[in-house]
């Protein structure tokens, strides 16, 4: 069982901030979909939906997804599905069901960091880059590698180019946590590769312009969980990439 | 006939799609005292202290029950009829725990938060020991699961001392000569898990006293009369002290045939005299509550060179778990279930171990053994007709009993009186295109498709054991109100009693009502299981109906100043031979008026010394990817011979549902434990029943027979249909791929590296 | 903290826990149509619309709700009746605990969905589990509801 003892909604980031820093279990509220999974006592919980973080937006160059863009947004945005093609829509499509992606938040996916994530997967594809308030901006792999801290994740920062992409997942069942997710960006024959669940958070395996599926495969550990062994996740490595790539190839 | 074999819409289905309050929880009082369990960390442990001091000071905490302070009446919380074989190997709160999970406190506290708090507050000292985790190593070993006094009626060799619940051995004929004979032989070992039900409806229960001092219990339970028993007894208190009322349930397929959260609420108002209630977390309704049994069966068979199978020997050992629960009995269908099948068979042999283990009880669900013997014998029969060269499906075509054909080594039944499962194969056959399309195929995307079929039977009940009553009474006004104990948990038994109702009493469904269940006032039924309410209750309503018919003609007679045997009746009114009318409205009016005042109530009750099986054969067309093993099923085809099927909706329905669990056993639901016992597979974040995206297509029909001794030719269905899809599957893989999983279920994993 | 939450258009004011769920305050409120099935997010039987949108109700808090317009099975009977008569000529609501969580999300689809194809259907309602009917009986009434002029 979880507890909160106060809710707070701030007006700016600012005061988002300083109420996280408070006091060691106050935190900020995501899509709030497996909070009740922990058995968290929160002191302050922080609801950002006052703070218009809820768009994806052009920018000119850019394009920013607010931290409070829900999944379901990433699975229908006209506009990135224009500059990346389906790699958001079949990134996130297979996770839980519409209720939830309408909920879930790729703020609170992307600060998770979690093994399974699929966003994370697919943003690693892309030179992404993550607005923290605290922090400053830096690069998803950077984030992705970087220890959990206290900070209010923003936004993510997507360059408003063209990209060739691809997503390929292994789920056992249609709903299921991945047993391997693998995502695979090309733009000016640049490959950006990552790969995902294996069941470690994902990572940015490759990024140059003569990838090697079974190459890749071999610089990535892997492991076991309930789900599958690390055995079986190394063999279907190289299958996804050579799927992604192929996919990728077809699309430019 | 009017209703019988026809669609009829559930008579609660209105109720049901607006959302209406009739469940338990909907129902419950608001200022239920709330029921928290405080449960075992540990597989296996003695509680050497429990201290509950600090706790008590929880505000609002009204009772907190321990080993210390707990009834410790014996009981089994097993649904079973007379006599009960069920160990009575539990107390409510026992000072050794053998499962995570199991119950070292019962905290009532105002508020849900209050009851967690103080649950959080008790102080457990345990001495741990080690547990048993894996079934193979239980029988005889040094550690004792229950090192009690706890007893069991069971003929069947109850040893605790060894962990053996139940063991034994049955013969046909002499299988060791008949096996040698054989030209072809399989000799093969399975696993299954333990499944679990996942109705969507956790276990839930609420109690209250009466006025005048009895305990009154609303429950999502199968077994309402059971439950008031098992109640009785482990409160030690008389049987009239208790009622209880089952309303709407969401679902059960055998999890609340076995009572679960129904002693907390009871005991907690019977010592406090308040209302309580407890509802299950979805992680209890896995952990710790009841699952199918996980099992290893060895499979010998053999066949001549003509494919008859002329030997059978099954060898089981299932895992009961922590308590006893429906061990003994589960076993059984194992080979009884199965092996009768064969009609060609010589020798047979069956042969069962049954163990406790330190994990979750395993008690009933759908299929009830049947399930896990028919995965073991179909596979090893498919595997058969591959080394005899023949067809699978020709080859059961070449075995299967006709009807009137004594049938072997079942005791429920000794003559086939119906059979459509020869129609379940052939029209199987023709629905997914058994001889047009080959059995593998590759496909233009690299994806490989297989096929692979089974067959499969179950009961209706048990014979001699199962019993059902009902009482129908004629209203005033000439509508009738049909009293039954047989639970309706969705399956839609209440419509199907009101369907032969209006057939027999020639009147429309709208003047019925059927009321289910209060054990005051329903009439004693052992409840919905073991395929019986459409059978058993089925045939208490045909008789009781034939006796209202003449209780009215009787009535009429008197009435109408004429000989009885000259009156016809029409469901509308009585005519006599002169042309006089009577109504019935007019009769039934007349019958609760006056001195002459006579309400007609038909009562009766029917049990049955047979139990007729229903068929089933299953197909199933699969594509693999052979690149990473994936399994996706494209069409599952099932035909079922339920004898007549009394509403064509509902029995389409049940066999498109089990074959979903069926197809959820053969490929997604798995069970997985920690190195101490705890289950990690306790939530649906982690065991994965089959979305609407997981099933294929799902194809069914029917296959009629006419079953003599059920109503209207009725047999059962609810549990038939879960059978096939795993063995079908797992043939269907085999062709595909080469790989045979003999160890469910059939994960990607296993096909990619089982690949050559 | 007090809070005032729009259900069925009707505006309730309560005392709430800075932790109590929308799925616990609708059914306080009355709507027992929300049922809970989990406590995972899997299973889809507390469904209600927020703003028009589905969500699962047990993993929305109270306090972030508040201000929202909530719909509950309760609230949109007429609409539902359309497609629950096929969902019962059926027999596919079966035990009808996840009925109200799964005729919410169908609705929601049919106002967001136009020809949607079979598959773009089931993708749609996959976090909708139902344990009794294997889905079938649920596709064949969905089919017949989504010809219905809206």
């Amino acid at each position: 069982m979880y507890t909160i003892r106060q809710f707070l909604r701030p007006s700016n980031v600012e005061e988002a901030y300083q109420a996280l820093t408070a006091a060691r279990n106050n935190t900020v509220l995501g899509g709030c979909m497996w909070l009740r999974l922990g058995h968290r006592a929160i002191g302050t919980a922080i609801d950002l939906s006052g703070l218009n973080l809820d768009a994806i937006t052009d920018t000119g160059d850019t394009i920013e997804i607010g931290a409070m863009v829900s999944l379901r947004q990433l699975e229908t945005s006209e506009l990135l599905q224009q500059q990346y093609g389906t790699l958001f829509r079949d990134a996130v499509s297979g996770i839980v069901g519409t209720q939830f992606r309408n909920t879930a938040t790729v703020g609170g996916s992307v600060y998770g960091r979690f093994g399974f994530s699929d966003v994370l997967t697919a943003l690693l594809a892309l030179p992404a880059q993550v607005k923290l308030y605290r922090r400053g901006t830096i690069s998803i792999e950077e984030f992705a590698a970087m220890p959990y801290e206290k900070d209010i994740l923003e936004s993510i920062i997507l360059p408003k180019q063209i990209y060739a992409a691809s997503y390929q997942h292994m789920r056992f069942q249609a709903t299921d946590f991945p047993v391997l997710t693998c995502a695979v960006s090309c733009r000016d024959d640049v490959y950006r590769i990552s790969v995902g669940a294996r069941p470690q958070k994902a990572c940015l395996a490759y990024h140059g312009s003569s990838p090697d599926a079974q190459r890749i495969t071999d610089n990535l550990n892997f492991s076991s969980n309930m789900r599958a062994s690390a055995d079986y996740r190394r063999k279907i490595c190289p299958v996804l990439i050579r799927r992604a790539l192929k996919e990728v190839q077809v699309c430019r | 006939m009017k209703y019988v074999n026809t669609a009829v819409k559930k008579v609660d289905a209105d109720a049901l799609v607006q959302g209406k309050p009739v469940y338990t929880d909907d129902l419950a009082p608001k200022e239920c005292l709330i029921i928290k369990l405080l449960r075992s960390p540990h597989a296996h442990a003695k509680i050497v202290d429990i201290d509950t001091k600090i706790a008590e000071k929880v505000p609002g905490v009204e009772l907190i029950l321990t080993c210390k302070n707990a009834p410790r009446h014996r009981f089994t919380s097993a649904g079973q009829t007379y006599p009960e074989w069920s160990p009575y190997d539990r107390v409510l709160c026992d000072d050794t725990m053998r499962y995570v999970g199991d119950v070292a406190a019962i905290v009532a506290a105002d508020t849900e938060k209050h009851a967690e708090q103080a649950c959080r507050l008790i102080k457990v000292t345990y001495e741990v020991l080690e547990p048993i985790l894996d079934f193979e190593t239980a029988k005889d070993n040094p550690i004792r699961v229950h090192d009690d006094d706890s007893f069991a009626k069971s003929p069947f060799h109850y040893a605790p001392e060894r962990n053996l619940i139940t063991s034994g051995r049955e013969d046909f004929g002499d299988f060791d000569a008949e096996f040698a004979k054989c030209t072809h032989t399989v000799d093969c070992t399975y696993y299954t898990p333990a499944q679990q039900q996942c109705m969507m409806e956790t276990f839930r229960s609420y109690a209250y006293m009466e006025y005048s001092g009895r305990l009154t219990l609303v429950s999502s339970t199968q077994v309402p009369f059971h439950a008031r028993r098992h109640i009785a007894t482990m409160l030690g208190i008389p049987y009239t002290k208790v009622r209880v009322i089952k309303p709407r349930i969401g679902g059960g397929f055998g999890a609340k045939q076995t009572s679960v959260s129904e002693f907390y609420p009871a005991a907690v108002t019977w010592l406090t005299g308040k209302p309580s209630k407890l509802i299950f977390t979805r992680q209890e309704a896995f952990a710790c509550s009841n699952s199918r049994h996980q099992m290893r069966i060895r499979v010998r068979a053999g066949c001549d060179t003509e494919g008859n199978v002329t030997a059978i020997s099954i060898e089981s050992l299932s895992n009961t778990g922590a308590y006893g629960e429906h061990g003994s009995t589960v076993i059984g269908l194992v080979g009884h279930k199965t092996i009768p099948l064969y009609n060609k068979l010589k020798g047979g042999r069956f042969v069962w171990d049954v163990v406790y283990t330190n994990m979750e009880s395993a008690a009933a669900f759908r299929g009830y053994g049947a399930t896990q013997g028919t995965f073991a014998l179909e596979s090893t029969v498919n595997q058969l007709a591959e080394k005899a060269g023949i067809d699978a499906a020709e080859l059961r075509l070449r075995n299967i009993a006709k009807e009137g054909a004594e049938v072997f080594m079942t005791h429920e039944i000794k003559y086939l009186n119906s059979s459509g499962l020869r129609g379940c194969i052939t029209r199987g056959m023709e629905l997914i295109g058994w001889n047009e399309k080959p059995h593998r195929q590759v496909m233009p995307d690299g994806k490989i498709r297989g096929m692979g079929m089974a067959i499969c039977m179950q009961g209706s009940g048990i014979a001699n054991v199962d019993t059902a009553s009902v009482e129908l009474r004629l209203e005033d006004f000439g509508f009738y109100t049909l009293m039954i104990g047989a639970t309706d948990m969705g399956t839609g038994c209440d419509t199907i009693f009101a369907q032969m109702v209006a057939d027999a009493m020639h009147c429309p469904m709208e003047k019925i009502l059927v009321h289910g269940v209060d054990t005051d006032v329903s009439p004693y039924d052992p409840g919905s299981y073991a395929s019986a309410s459409t059978y058993v209750t089925g045939m208490a309503v045909v008789k009781a109906c034939e006796h209202m018919t003449e209780l009215i003609l009787d009535e009429a007679a008197v009435r109408m100043n004429c000989p009885r045997e000259t009156l016809s009746f029409d469901g509308a009114s009585i005519t006599a031979e002169d042309g006089t009318i009577l109504s019935l409205d007019d009769l039934a009016s007349a019958l609760v008026a006056g001195p002459k005042t006579h309400q007609l109530v038909a009562t009766a009750s029917h049990g049955s010394p047979i139990s007729p099986p229903p068929f089933m054969a299953g197909f199933a067309e699969i594509e693999t990817d052979p690149e990473t093993g994936k399994t996706d099923v494209i069409q599952m085809v099932g035909v079922v011979d339920c004898g007549t099927p009394i509403n064509r909706a509902l029995a389409r329905v049940q066999t498109e549902g089990g074959l979903s669990q069926g197809i959820g056993f053969a490929l997604f639901e798995n069970v997985h434990y920690q190195t101490n016992g705890k289950m990690m597979t306790d939530n649906f974040m982690n065991y994965k029943i089959p979305t609407r995206m997981d099933t294929g297509e799902i194809i069914v029909d029917f296959s009629e027979s006419y079953e003599p001794t059920g109503p209207y030719g009725a047999k059962s269905i609810g549990e038939v249909v879960i059978n096939t899809p795993a063995p079908a599957i797992v043939q269907a893989v085999y062709e595909a791929t080469g790989v045979r999983v003999t160890s469910l279920p059939i994960t990607p994993e296993k096909i990619l590296m089982g690949q050559k | 903290m007090q809070i005032t939450i729009a259900i069925n258009g009707k505006n309730y004011t309560r005392l709430v826990d800075p932790d109590t769920t929308l799925y616990t305050f609708v059914r306080d409120c009355g709507c027992y149509s929300v049922k809970c099935g989990c406590e995972t997010t899997n299973c889809g039987l507390c469904t209600v619309w927020m703003d028009g949108t589905p969500v699962l109700s047990c993993s929305v808090l109270a306090a972030r709700a508040a201000g929202h317009e909530i719909t509950t099975l309760e609230g949109v009977l007429e609409e539902s009746k359309q497609f629950t008569d096929f969902l019962a000529a059926e027999g596919a609501e079966q035990c009808g605990f996840c009925s109200p969580g799964f005729i919410m999300n169908v609705l929601a689809m049919k106002r967001e969905l136009s020809n949607p194809t079979e598959s773009e259907i089931q993708q749609y309602l996959s976090g909708n589990l139902c344990r009794c009917t294997g889905y079938a009986g649920q596709m064949r009434a969905i089919r017949k509801y989504m010809e219905v002029e809206a």
